[in-house]
């Protein structure tokens, strides 16, 4: 099994290094357009064939791995640790502070939040830096994307609550904190990294359809959220199986981070 | 029986407070109170300043989210101003359209999760684990409007996507939290005593996931009426999630206000039945 | 065996019928919304468009093809001298489709109630020329004069757009003098037209029209699945064909795919030029600089837009007016060239200087400004990316921003909180009078500058006066002459930096007789009367 999580550290590293060295690797740069040959396969000269504009699409996927591989995993990171304050501590302390907090997240899961992302793109200059724009997209999914799993966290800390061992570490003076990060959160653990794991496609997939609102990531910089964008069409179903290498690529990167998070449950 | 009044009453406020915070949401978001028909070249400034003033009409939100629920109390939702026709009208008519569309996507997305997490932590077989992990990964991967139009391409149902959508997500917490259950060290005694693989689920694991399954089980409506959005909209379907995507576009207020306020109450309604089951099911634990 | 020759001969017959386009049948495809309303004098939207166009009967038709104005529920008409009246000279023993007879009595009311400035009619605005009543005078049963406060130019053609509503009928909106009337209707499904048994028109054989028996208008807002539908044989026809899609289906099925030329839309972007806009006073004043609109006209390679985003299904765009517009397109201008070294000469005048790679202005400032385009457009968005790599080359940096429309037409009417916009301008209509609101100075689509009090340079100034003139003006030549002169300017000032005319492009099933698409909407079914549907094939196309 161990050769199983070797072999998906190794191919994260693979990718992180191979997107960091995209200035090496790159046949071109991500922006440059070949005009006379959009929308073309692969080739000797472009390896995964080129976009609509005719810009160079393996050089698109290495450039769009370091945003997305580098900000999706932080936002997943922000979000499991706002579910965990809202919802592990509420289902831990109970009582009015654990309605309210439900009370609240349930508010939180209903509302039309894209009137807000709204609000946050009118507030920012239109001329800012395609990175800032993407930070600003990932933290904003952080932020808005914890409340789904602190209901189930609520729930886990609730039964850990009053449990046996719990009771016994009151008893022998464990208390507040520590009592929290020693005996509450472990347990608690399937669900944060269910959690951090399924934020990390759905922020990816998310940042791309941000762009509607002017968030995300600005053209002409790549993510693979953009790159996943070009599948969204009638036109683009063929046999153009180079297409998919950006979706293939975000597969192989997800399934990786499962097998290394799920270690200790599985693959013990 | 004061519990429940209380547990009434907290809805009835979260979903008051719910109406008036997408209200002013949508008030305070770009484009409130301009109109696609502004940049009819044909229209005179007349025209323009007349598009404009019915815009500014529910400028005032406190002002209009008491109009709309002194309207609501006598059972007027108002009209949409998108689509000129009473909002009741149009929840009536949508609401049925969504309900089947999320309710089977939620049974079959259920169903192919709980299974495959089941067969990859009973079995305890790593290749059985990595299969399903690797198929979670894919449709996490899918973005839901790739789903929805290879849907549409096959002349496929539209409920599977809502069921792709909620499978990966759901297999992912229970997958999680089935492998925690399993891993406890009383685990190893019950199947050290010979007890069967069956009576272990029944006995000592649903028991200590199974409060937390049902809270998945909650946000899980949340998450098919969610998907019900891109899904309806690409698919065609002239359900709630259709309407939502319309109304946001046209900033419609009123169309708004209710279709929160409708979610609110699902929302609240799935997640405290869930956490109600879970109580429950402590209780008869105990 | 004996019957076997019967039935072929039979068969045949059929066959040629439907050859002949006079079989019936039920012709098949979307409305891209609900029709917002079926009041056909409140028609704003494209789906209430379409439910008018066919079943709107009207005193003057446009031909699509020939673009001259034709007899229609009126068999003549005169406008007099002045320009403030017309006369119609009515057909006789024409009926709506409820059995109502058609009088110059519903004329006298579709105008009035079209004119009453409460209704607040989009197609009234294009009638109003000056302050006053417009007054009605019912010579006769067969005959009516429309007398309005001032001259009216292009008169006759503008009620194309004018639908007569039955005065007497109990149901006035269903009651129709068009070739269909509405028969059914489910909201967020279907529209049923069905054909009028009193239409007035016959063939050439004397047979009524139209040939079809219904027109089933299915709503259906995802154009993905229009293409596929269509490819399935379930729709007849797409009016509107994105270029991407005509291609994949040309590759299959070119016989059902039509390219019918450049279209009266243009693509085109502009700066903000208004005065008290949220940007930084230096940014205002190269927008409001000839030269620097002109540099970034320059820099623009068309011929790559056209090719590259549309696949080579658009051309280059002139001034306001395609090259579509017989009549009113000024044929001696052309599209700007490609040309960045002109460009840069251009900015060199107006003290910009290259600093490496990027272009600074007198006082130092770097040249980046951004576009904002709205989301969801992908020709849009592929044609603001490749503007962006363009510009680059003459050292200015471009952000390109997309927006929800709703926030992209807030920030162009509303706040002005944006520094270039790239949008399209739909043309309805062939007449430049209904580009009036665009071009006048005080108008509240002069989007560059809009709401001027007074003209605030003097080339606006010469253009409020050469649009008011034409306005004017009875004589086509003189109209033409100052029109010309129009589109002359916004060449040489750029207020509007037109990129492409897209073509017209539209797929018809190959079971549609007669089937004849042109530029003018609606391309595919202006021929409604003589279209009809032959024997379905099934399968994929």
């Amino acid at each position: 099994m161990r050769y199983l999580r070797k072999s998906a550290w190794l191919f994260l590293v693979l990718v992180a290094l191979a997107s960091l060295g995209a200035g090496f690797w790159a046949p071109a740069d991500y922006a440059t357009q070949f005009r006379e040959a959009p929308n073309s396969p692969p080739s000797h000269q472009h390896l995964l064939g080129t976009d609509e504009v005719g810009r160079d699409r393996f050089s698109r996927v290495l450039y769009g791995t370091r945003v997305s591989l580098l900000m999706a995993p932080a936002a997943a990171l922000l979000s499991t640790l706002l579910a965990t304050l809202v919802g592990g501590v509420a289902g831990y302390l109970g009582g009015w502070w654990e309605r309210a907090a439900m009370a609240a997240t349930d508010l939180f899961l209903s509302m039309p939040w894209l009137f807000l992302l709204l609000a946050v793109r009118a507030m920012l200059p239109l001329n800012i830096a395609p990175i800032t724009s993407v930070a600003v997209t990932f933290l904003l999914l952080g932020l808005l994307g914890w409340a789904a799993s602190a209901r189930v966290l609520c729930a886990g800390a609730r039964g850990l609550r009053d449990s046996d061992f719990v009771l016994q570490a009151r008893a022998s003076g464990l208390r507040g904190l520590r009592l929290l990060a020693i005996h509450v959160m472990p347990n608690l653990k399937p669900v944060l990294l269910a959690q951090f794991w399924i934020s990390i496609p759905v922020f990816i997939i998310s940042e791309a359809n941000l762009g509607i609102l002017g968030l995300g990531v600005e053209e002409p910089l790549p993510s693979w959220g953009s790159l996943l964008r070009e599948l969204e069409s009638f036109t683009s179903f063929g046999f153009e199986a180079w297409k998919l290498v950006p979706l293939g690529l975000l597969i192989l990167v997800v399934s990786s981070f499962q097998i290394i998070l799920s270690r200790d449950e599985v693959y013990a | 029986m004061p519990k429940i009044v209380r547990r009434l009453a907290t809805m009835a406020a979260v979903v008051l407070v719910g109406g008036l915070l997408s209200a002013t949401l949508v008030r305070l978001a770009p484009g409130f109170d301009v109109d696609e028909q502004q940049l009819d070249a044909r229209l005179s400034s007349e025209s323009v300043a007349t598009l404009r003033r019915a815009r500014a009409h529910d400028r005032n939100i406190a002002g209009f989210y008491l109009h709309y629920l002194g309207r609501a109390l006598r059972g007027d939702l108002g009209e949409s101003r998108t689509l000129n026709r009473p909002v009741r009208k149009l929840l009536a008519e949508r609401l049925p359209v969504t309900a089947r569309l999320a309710g089977f996507g939620l049974l079959v997305g259920w169903l192919c999760a709980v299974l495959l997490a089941l067969g990859a932590t009973m079995t305890r077989r790593v290749a059985c684990d990595l299969a399903a992990t690797v198929l979670g990964g894919i449709f996490l991967s899918l973005p839901a409007a790739v789903l929805a139009l290879l849907f549409v391409f096959a002349n496929a149902p539209a409920y599977l996507v809502i069921a792709l959508v909620v499978f990966p997500k759901v297999f992912s917490y229970t997958r999680n939290l089935l492998a925690k259950s399993y891993n406890l060290p009383h685990l190893l005694t019950a199947y050290a005593k010979g007890v069967g693989r069956l009576q272990v689920l029944i006995w000592h694991v649903l028991p200590v996931a199974g409060a937390q399954l049902l809270a998945v089980a909650g946000i899980s409506v949340s998450i098919a009426l969610g998907a019900a959005i891109p899904v309806e909209a690409l698919c065609g379907i002239a359900g709630i999630g259709q309407l939502a995507w319309q109304a946001a576009l046209g900033r419609d207020l009123p169309l708004l206000v209710n279709l929160t306020v409708l979610v609110t109450v699902i929302t609240l309604a799935a997640n405290w039945g869930s956490e109600f089951a879970g109580q429950s099911f402590r209780t008869s634990e105990a | 065996m004996k019957r076997r020759p019967l039935a072929l001969v039979v068969f045949l017959l059929l066959s040629l019928s439907a050859a002949l386009g006079q079989s019936g049948g039920e012709l098949r495809f979307y409305l891209h919304s609900d029709p917002k309303t079926f009041d056909p004098l409140l028609v704003a939207d494209d789906a209430s468009e379409t439910i008018r166009y066919l079943t709107g009967g009207v005193l003057v038709r446009v031909n699509r093809r020939t673009q001259q104005a034709e007899p229609e529920l009126a068999a003549s008409w005169k406008i007099a001298r002045d320009g403030r009246s017309i006369t119609f000279d009515l057909r006789e023993r024409v009926y709506y489709s409820d059995g109502t007879p058609f009088s110059a009595a519903d004329v006298a009311a579709t105008v009035q109630r079209l004119m009453d400035p409460a209704l607040h009619s989009p197609t009234a605005d294009s009638f109003r020329s000056g302050a006053g009543a417009v007054r009605t005078h019912v010579d006769s049963p067969a005959r009516i004069t429309i007398a309005f406060p001032a001259p009216v130019a292009g008169l006759d053609k503008l009620f194309d757009q004018v639908a007569i509503v039955s005065s007497r009928s109990a149901n006035k909106q269903r009651a129709a003098l068009g070739p269909f009337y509405v028969a059914d209707y489910k909201p967020d499904s279907y529209v049923l037209l069905k054909r009028n048994p009193n239409y007035w028109r016959r063939d050439a054989a004397g047979r009524q029209l139209p040939y079809l028996d219904s027109v089933r208008l299915g709503i259906q807002p995802n154009r993905d699945i229009e293409m596929m539908n269509f490819r399935r044989g379930d729709i007849d026809l797409i009016n509107w064909l994105d270029s991407e899609y005509f291609d994949r289906l040309a590759k299959q099925s070119p016989s059902l795919v039509h390219d019918a030329g450049p279209g009266l839309d243009s693509e085109q972007m502009w700066f903000n030029q208004v005065p008290n806009a949220p940007i930084p006073a230096y940014k205002r004043a190269w927008f409001r600089s000839t030269n620097f609109r002109r540099a970034v006209s320059a820099a623009v390679n068309r011929a790559d837009l056209s090719r590259v985003v549309y696949g080579g299904h658009a051309q280059p765009a002139v001034g306001p007016i395609s090259s579509a517009n017989k009549f009113w397109f000024n044929a001696k201008l052309h599209a700007p060239a490609y040309d960045p070294s002109g460009a840069l000469r251009l900015l060199q005048q107006d003290g910009f200087r290259l600093q490496g790679a990027s272009l600074r202005d007198r006082e130092g400032h770097a040249v980046e400004f951004s576009i904002i385009t709205n989301a969801g457009n992908k020709p849009r968005e592929r044609m603001a990316t490749m503007i962006q790599q363009d510009l680059a080359k003459v050292g200015i940096t471009v952000h390109v921003v997309t927006l929800d429309f709703a926030s992209l037409i807030e920030r162009i009417t509303e706040s002005y909180n944006y520094e270039g916009a790239l949008l399209g301008m739909v043309n309805m209509d062939l007449d430049p009078n209904a580009q009036m609101n665009l071009w006048l100075s005080s108008a509240e689509n002069h989007q560059w500058n809009p709401r001027q009090k007074l003209p605030e340079t003097a080339w606006e100034a010469e253009i409020d006066r050469l649009m008011k003139e034409q306005a004017a003006s009875l004589e086509p030549a003189r109209r033409k002459t100052c029109f010309d002169r129009v589109q002359e300017i916004a060449v040489e000032q750029q207020p509007f930096i037109y990129l492409v005319n897209k073509n017209a492009l539209s797929a018809v099933a190959a079971t549609v007789a007669n089937a004849s698409p042109v530029v003018l909407r609606p391309q595919t079914y202006w021929n409604i009367e003589t279209l009809s549907v032959g024997v379905q094939t099934a399968g994929k196309r």
